[in-house]
């Protein structure tokens, strides 16, 4: 008997939740703010939904009331992305050790 | 167009780079490449989405224009954005990537084909729950993010709104939500499946109306957590595994955040999420409140004890945040480091309206991360120092915490800032924090009053050093 391809998504999601679990806790606390925009971009990977919802109209009607649902989530999805990666890339850049000079 | 399998491994290595992005954060040094790992996950996640589509009609024309428009917003905000409205930022963030989950199952259940889902009316099963679950939790995800985001915002008053038979209320709907999503399922109906949306935006907003401003560490890690949970429900949907990987990690980074949070307050996470907290306990302090001396001083009398202190730790709050006196305080710190006292920074897990707040404001203030400690780190040093500088911080640093059972914050983890030789308390006036109880600290023989806006304060301090 064939097992249900469900079984493997399910393995993965159960398996990543672990690999989450140890990766976060090993987040230094003080990086939690750009753990948070971090992980706001990257759950924005929805956008790949979005993109199919988007592309599913026909080339004759590109827009009907499925696509535009897509559409708008691909906007939305965007702003995240790119607000959330470039958010944190100016958190990060702030993050400065102590100048050796200077002690 | 690229095969099924080879677009299934490069969702693969987008999981896996999005892996590494967290993986980064262990330490400042690396976390900036982690960052760009985690671009160019999302760069490949969508590249292979165009090319296993393989449709480059006038529809890709659109798509990229909604990506440019909506990555033009993103950008303008992440550049405009003051480090003190992060908390806002970010709730507002987790609302729209609940909206955009809404928005990708109600496109995914009008138009089932263009998933390979079945068709309208006629659903595969698998996919029905899955959809519905995301739709749900996006749409709690969406609702409670806005009231987050307008409570921080101060738009909404932070203190939690509270009537008879709530708990009822949202359990009632809780349980209508596990029965619609049962009942879409068997029947396929649409109107249910509006019907469950409506109710689920709805009980977004009742779960976070009772919750308070200070609470907000909490309810914002549980939110991010959502928006994990509802982007794996969407991607078990369209059975894409980066979005499965990111959702997992997703929601379990924002549950750890909030056991965090919650253990930083010696609270259970029900405790929290129930709300209502600091409104009930108003009354019996206030009416048991008795007139104790303080004794206040100038900034004159703070600059005179940190000048002649060798040590000194500074203590920042929520209250640094709200006065912007994070670089004020930075130069008040280098004319200390001049005159060779030792200044170091003690921060509390739930300082500030998010995990981690204060560290970016006094990383944005270029104050260098090692001298930044965590409360477990710097402790024990406070017995050790000659002046503590309570900025903008009340509860935790309230000694009650640890001596009087019946305080509502007892046994919270507290910073020891009363072992310090002299305390410097830089607060606009005597009342209570937010969890509506009298700090001790105020009223001991080595605490001294500094009654103004901290920012100014801080700059007082400054010129008389």
């Amino acid at each position: 008997m064939e097992i249900d391809p469900l079984i493997f998504r399910l393995s993965i999601f159960i398996l990543s939740i672990f690999v989450g679990y140890y990766v976060v806790w090993s987040v230094t606390p003080s990086l939690h703010t750009p753990l948070m925009s971090v992980t706001n971009a990257i759950s924005s990977v929805i956008i790949v939904g979005a993109i199919i919802a988007g592309l599913s109209g026909n080339s004759d009607s590109i827009f009907n009331t499925s696509s535009i649902f897509g559409f708008l989530a691909i906007a939305l999805a965007a702003i995240n992305i790119f607000g959330g990666f470039l958010v944190t890339q100016r958190m990060l850049a702030m993050y400065k050790k102590k100048k050796k000079d200077k002690k | 167009m690229i095969s099924a399998n080879l677009s299934a491994i490069f969702y693969l290595v987008s999981g896996v780079l999005f892996i590494l992005a967290l993986r980064g954060l262990s330490s400042p040094e690396t976390s900036r490449q982690g960052n760009l790992f985690g671009i160019l996950g999302m760069i490949i996640a969508i590249t292979v989405t165009f090319l296993s589509t393989g449709n480059f009609s006038t529809g890709f024309i659109f798509v990229i224009i909604f990506i440019l428009a909506g990555g033009s917003i993103g950008a303008f905000i992440a550049y405009r954005i003051p480090m003190t409205a992060m908390p806002e930022l970010v709730a507002g963030f987790h609302s729209l990537v609940g909206l955009a989950a809404v928005f990708v199952a109600i496109s995914a259940f009008l138009n089932p084909e263009a998933f390979n889902l079945g068709t309208p009316g006629n659903i595969k099963l698998g996919s029905l729950i899955e959809m519905s679950i995301g739709a749900a939790v996006g749409a709690i995800t969406f609702s409670g993010s806005v009231i987050a985001f307008l409570k921080l915002q101060g738009i909404m008053s932070g203190s939690p709104i509270t009537f008879k038979g709530q708990h009822p209320l949202n359990a009632i709907i809780l349980i209508s939500i596990v029965v619609l999503i049962y009942l879409l399922c068997s029947t396929q109906s649409s109107n249910l499946f509006w019907i469950l949306l409506a109710v689920s935006f709805l009980i977004g907003f009742l779960l976070i109306i009772p919750i308070g401003g200070a609470d907000m560490p909490v309810v914002i890690s549980m939110l991010n957590s959502y928006s994990g949970w509802a982007a794996a429900g969407i991607g078990f949907t369209l059975e894409n595994t980066a979005l499965i990987i990111t959702g997992a990690l997703v929601g379990s980074s924002g549950a750890i955040l909030s056991y965090i949070m919650c253990k930083g307050m010696n609270r259970s996470f029900f405790n929290v999420i129930l709300g209502g907290f600091g409104a009930t306990e108003d009354t019996s302090s206030s009416s048991t409140k008795e007139q104790r001396p303080v004794k206040s001083g100038n900034a004159d009398d703070a600059a005179f004890l940190m000048k002649n202190a060798s040590s000194v730790i500074i203590v920042p709050g929520y209250g640094m945040a709200v006065a912007q006196a994070q670089h004020a305080l930075r130069e008040m710190v280098d004319t200390l480091k001049k005159n060779d006292i030792k200044v170091s920074y003690a921060i509390h897990p739930v300082a500030g309206r998010m995990p981690g707040h204060m560290n970016v404001l006094l990383a944005e203030a270029n104050v260098p991360y090692d001298e930044v400690f965590e409360l477990e780190e710097i402790n024990n040093d406070f017995a050790n120092a000659d002046v503590a500088f309570v900025i903008g911080a009340n509860d935790v640093t309230n000694p009650v915490a640890k001596t009087d059972p019946q305080s509502p914050i007892f046994g919270m983890p507290v910073l020891d800032v009363e072992k310090c030789k002299s305390v410097l308390f830089v607060k606009r006036s005597l009342s209570p924090g937010y969890a509506g109880i009298d700090n001790d600290l105020f009223y001991k023989e080595n605490t001294l009053m500094l009654f103004a806006d901290a920012k100014k304060m801080t700059e007082d301090i400054t010129k008389n050093l």
